[in-house]
């Protein structure tokens, strides 16, 4: 019997981080911001039917960059989470943390555990209430990694670039007008053409709705409130 | 032969039901009414009723619980938003019927998320009528639940209704429908007042004159209750979403239909 061939597990996880890495900086990028009324969300995504942001539950989003398949197979994994715990006890109790928990044990184990790890990177956003509530915006690597961001957070292939450029240029207290023009210049800084609204995805958890946050921008709407930074 | 594993994921074609969901994951937070005792001793739904209008449907019902010969609660509410263009009324077994509703409104909502899209009006009214016949259990021993569905088909661009009995049997209605204890007397009044084509406020009118009706001839059911300050609710559905007509108006209408009856002395 041949003996199976010795890969340290450093090598082994090492490989595989930059084997996700690797797909996940090929995938166009996404960018959330809080602003007064809620928190937005901007993706790279010149597809209107193929979402990369989408509604998890009354006040949480969900993003995606990567793999379309996989992160849409949390997507999915989420909205049974939140619907059935929402169900069993009531809509107040589906929080952000415990959902972003869940996949950070998710692809944690994917990654240790399967042969290929997920090569997809997700936030999970939840608006808080009306009375001063706080923003929770949670950021879930291919491996497991969680980090919760404050004002800001971009992940898929240019991430780093675009944090850099939030970084000098977050305000805080933003109409959702000045959101998305912030939004949409930080996508452009890694671009060799500027974006327009048919290029972009874009959806708000909007804190002035009543029950069900989440909303999407068609773009029309893009368009007006792009039209004055033009 | 054997099942590949890609081959499960076409197979699995209610993936996105949340009720089915349920049924696989989490089988003991299924709805399981199994009867004993007195099922009269229940609380009942009395009186609820759908109408076509000219932009869509209303749905109204009282606010009275019944149980056997008691008042078990004068504040219920029988219609529930089940999405932005759809609404159920329901009557019967109350407790039965709530969790019924509760499991309908997040089986909608659970689909147009993990779709996108939203389901058919047809599709939702099915989805209903198979939630019914998983009670049929419950409803021979006396916990029946027979709601009314409603809601704004943007395929057709009108207002459909329907209604259900126990076994999960589905009917359209084209006009107007009441369900419950009632209801006899509620369609009765809708036979005579409803007409094509009504404005909001007419058709308004006329849901709560069938519900006066309803409560001056059914002990179950409960009419405007001006001491303690309750009255029916109303719900409409149209083509921009569904709409809670507000206390204060169906209060004014209601206070209108007791004076014209006072005046005249018709239905008195």
């Amino acid at each position: 019997m041949p003996l199976p061939y010795y890969v340290s597990p450093e090598q082994m996880m090492k490989d595989k981080a930059e084997y996700a890495r690797k797909g996940i900086s090929r995938g166009r990028s996404i960018v959330a911001l809080e602003h007064r009324d809620g928190i937005l969300l901007v993706a790279e995504n010149p597809s209107s039917l193929l979402h990369k942001v989408s509604e998890i539950y009354d006040r949480i989003a969900f993003a995606g960059v990567g793999k379309y398949n996989e992160f849409e197979n949390l997507r999915i994994a989420g909205i049974r989470h939140a619907d059935v715990k929402g169900y069993s006890y009531s809509r107040g109790d589906v929080t952000a943390k415990a959902l972003a928990n869940a996949y950070s044990q998710a692809l944690g184990n994917i990654f240790t555990q399967d042969i290929k790890p997920f090569e997809v990177e997700v936030l999970v956003a939840e608006v808080g209430d009306d009375n001063g509530g706080r923003n929770e915006i949670y950021h879930i690597l291919y491996d497991g990694t969680i980090e919760d961001e404050r004002n800001y957070a971009a992940m898929g292939g240019q991430a780093d670039e675009i944090r850099r450029f939030l970084k000098d240029h977050f305000k805080d207290g933003m109409t959702l007008e000045e959101a998305l023009q912030l939004g949409v210049r930080a996508l452009n800084v890694t671009q060799n053409k500027s974006l327009t609204e048919r290029d972009l995805e874009v959806a708000v958890l909007d804190r002035t709705k009543t029950r069900r946050k989440f909303r999407r921008l068609p773009p029309e709407v893009l368009n007006q409130l792009l039209a004055t930074a033009r | 032969m054997s099942t590949h594993i890609w081959q499960q994921v076409f197979q699995n074609y209610a993936s996105s039901s949340f009720v089915d969901l349920l049924r696989r994951e989490s089988p003991h937070l299924m709805p399981n009414p199994v009867a004993g005792g007195n099922a009269a001793e229940v609380p009942q739904g009395t009186t609820v009723l759908a109408l076509r209008f000219r932009d869509g449907v209303i749905m109204a019902g009282d606010r009275q619980a019944t149980a056997g010969y008691q008042v078990a609660s004068r504040r219920i509410d029988k219609v529930f938003k089940c999405d932005d263009l759809s609404g159920i009324g329901i009557a019967g077994a109350a407790g039965p019927a709530m969790e019924m509703a509760k499991l309908f409104q997040t089986e909608l909502e659970h689909y147009e998320k993990v779709e996108g899209d939203n389901l058919s009006l047809e599709g939702k009214a099915n989805k209903l009528s198979q939630m019914i016949r998983m009670n049929l259990q419950g409803a021979m021993m006396g916990l029946a639940v027979v709601p009314i569905f409603a809601g704004f088909d943007e395929r057709a661009g009108v207002g459909r209704l329907f209604k259900y009995d126990i076994t999960g049997g589905r009917y359209e209605e084209k006009d107007y429908d009441a369900q419950g204890s009632g209801s006899k007397d509620a369609r009765d009044s809708l036979k005579k007042l409803w007409k094509r084509d009504m404005h909001r406020d007419d058709a308004l009118r006329v849901s709560l004159e069938a519900l006066i009706d309803a409560a001056d001839e059914d002990v179950g059911t409960g009419g405007p209750d001006l001491i303690r300050g309750i009255f029916p609710t109303v719900k409409a559905v149209t083509r921009s979403g569904f709409t809670e007509v507000s206390e204060d108006e169906v209060r004014r209408v209601c206070e209108g239909i007791l004076k014209d009856r006072a005046k005249s002395e018709q239905g008195v």
